[in-house]
């Protein structure tokens, strides 16, 4: 479904912010998969996802989507195929536009945008239906303007937006960090519903080391710029969290860890 | 009684500029850009369309080409800005620059032509104001178009490609990552900006009887002046699009009743655009005051940078 084969990226080359964020990167994902990727600050896991949804263009490397080369493909077309969550709430959603037309927005994604109404009544009565489902009232409120809704309401009605037309990939890049326990709780059970109700491929970030080993079918860890732990099926539900710090341990040498994300 | 007696001019005056104060709503509110081109092409619509009508042209020909002419404006500000990432603002002033030299060109290197009143189908000017038919009188003719035009503008931007130039302005990251190409929102946003803007200019040198190369100066303050009085007045009264358009209107008719307001006054009209810049940056300014000065401590989320 997606193959990233030796992906580079270097940020502020030639200056002394110099940062290699990618250091030849190969990850293949099947069909299905839901991994959940872990690993420090500037391991690269955002960079990773940002590579795919082809916020920049990479310094090197090949990324196919089912077997079609994106890799020069502008953000907005590669959008086709891609559905996304943000950390920051603010960023996935247009704060000035009703929650219907937000919704609107992403059901047109990878369609030509021209003269056709914007929304239509048919639209809103499955609007309505969808909204329901994530349990939050929003299906009364279609006309609120985005920038009313709480953080969580927001990643929660993002989240819908990224499925609303089924994507080849959905990519989460730490979609519950800015939330309250209580919401982020919410908004994953939110996830883990709708990825499993439509067999939805997905690469989540995450912080927390038990939601990593509790969603999805597949982890892998990333350390400088690449992957160095890859774990599915049995192997992966057995893991602990203490078995992840030792893995975390053993390849940065010994480097641990006072890294705060390893002790979520 | 000299004041009420020249109230009709500026209500006429006010709704050709309201035409204008719409497209600088569109870059300024919904597409977010302060675009500067504006004070070009507030110029160019007029020399078009009198250079046209002098040619023989009819009335709406000439309209049609000045709106084409404004929109070709409102593009090369937007290759500007978008293929050559030039920041908005700058992209829109060398438009503007450079417009100069083409409105000359369009005027045969003159900076002020005028149309000999009564042998052209002019649609407004400022003799009709009273003592003709009411579908002869320009209050009634700009009352149209305004109407017309905001119908138009309001069915445009509920349509798919209306509501991806919102969302462009609105959260360009949000919009690339539903597939929205924001480039084109841009451009597309620019251009019917300024192509309302000159159409605007076209009909204000219809109703002054000649087209003027500087008739643009200052246009943005002025636009941006009818923009936030609008804002001012009516923005609490409906959120519907339409509403807002109708509310920039309102504001430019405001701008120019105040304006002969303070000319009957005796005020020196040459201090007019003093008063309009001092009197928009106080207004612009506003909002942050109230952020920085009055704003309640929010309470801070469970967000985190990590």
């Amino acid at each position: 479904m997606l193959k990233m084969e030796g992906i580079w990226k270097t940020f502020n080359a030639g200056t002394v912010n110099e940062k290699t964020a990618l250091s030849g990167l190969d990850l293949e994902l099947k069909e299905g998969d839901f991994v959940t990727v872990i690993g420090g600050n500037g391991a690269g896991k955002s960079t990773m996802l940002n590579a795919v949804a082809g916020v920049w263009p990479v310094d090197e490397g090949k990324i196919y989507i089912d077997d079609i080369d994106v890799t020069k493909l502008p953000e907005h077309k590669r959008a086709k195929y891609l559905g996304r969550v943000f950390q920051d709430p603010m960023t996935g959603t247009a704060s000035g536009m009703q929650i219907e037309e937000n919704l609107a927005l992403a059901a047109r994604r990878g369609e030509f945008r021209f003269l056709k109404p914007g929304i239509t009544h048919k639209e809103r009565s499955y609007y309505r239906e969808r909204l329901a489902t994530l349990g939050l009232g929003l299906e009364d409120r279609m006309t609120t303007k985005v920038r009313l809704l709480s953080g969580g309401q927001r990643q929660a009605l993002t989240l819908l937006m990224a499925t609303l037309k089924r994507p080849k990939i959905l990519l989460l890049d730490e979609h519950t960090a800015a939330l309250d326990p209580k919401t982020a709780a919410k908004v994953l059970e939110a996830t883990d519903r709708i990825v499993g109700e439509n067999h939805l491929t997905t690469m989540m970030i995450t912080h927390n080391m038990k939601d990593a080993i509790v969603h999805g079918n597949r982890l892998i860890m990333m350390y400088e710029g690449h992957i160095i732990y890859d774990v599915a099926g049995e192997e992966k539900k057995k893991l602990k969290v203490s078995d992840l710090l030792e893995k975390f341990e053993q390849a940065s040498g010994g480097e641990f860890a006072n890294d705060r994300m390893m002790l979520a | 009684m000299k004041f009420i007696n020249a109230l009709p001019g500026p209500v006429a005056q006010g709704l050709i500029w309201g035409i204008m104060a719409i497209g600088v709503y569109i870059t300024y509110k919904v597409l977010d850009l302060a675009d500067l081109t504006v004070d070009g092409t507030m110029a160019t619509g007029g020399a078009v369309c009198i250079v046209m009508m002098q040619s023989g042209h009819s009335v709406g020909v000439s309209l049609l080409a000045a709106f084409l002419a404004g929109m070709a404006a409102g593009l090369v500000t937007g290759l500007f800005h978008t293929a050559m990432g030039i920041p908005a603002i700058l992209a829109g002033i060398l438009t503007q620059l450079g417009l100069y030299s083409v409105n000359l060109r369009i005027m045969g290197e003159k900076a002020n032509v005028a149309l000999a009143f009564g042998k052209y189908d002019q649609l407004v000017s400022l003799r009709w104001i009273r003592d003709v038919p009411f579908y002869q009188n320009t209050i009634f003719v700009s009352a149209v178009f305004v109407l017309v035009l905001i119908v138009i503008l309001y069915w445009f931007f509920g349509t798919e490609l209306g509501c991806a130039i919102r969302a462009t302005g609105n959260n360009e990251n949000m919009s690339r990552a539903q597939g929205i190409n924001t480039n084109t929102g841009k451009l597309v946003g620019l251009m019917l900006s300024n192509g309302i803007v000159s159409l605007s200019s076209a009909l204000y040198a219809q109703y002054n009887g000649f087209a003027d190369v500087n008739a643009g100066r200052g246009a943005i303050v002025i636009g941006l002046a009818a923009v936030i009085i609008g804002n001012v007045i009516l923005g609490k009264v409906s959120r519907n699009f339409a509403f807002k358009l109708f509310s920039v209107v309102v504001g430019a008719i405001i701008y120019w009743v105040v304006y002969q307001i303070v000319i009957t006054a005796g005020l020196n009209a040459n201090d007019m655009k003093l008063i309009s810049a001092l009197v928009v940056a106080i207004f612009l300014a506003v909002p942050y005051w109230k952020r920085k000065y009055f704003s309640k401590p929010v309470k801070k989320g469970g967000a985190s940078n990590a």
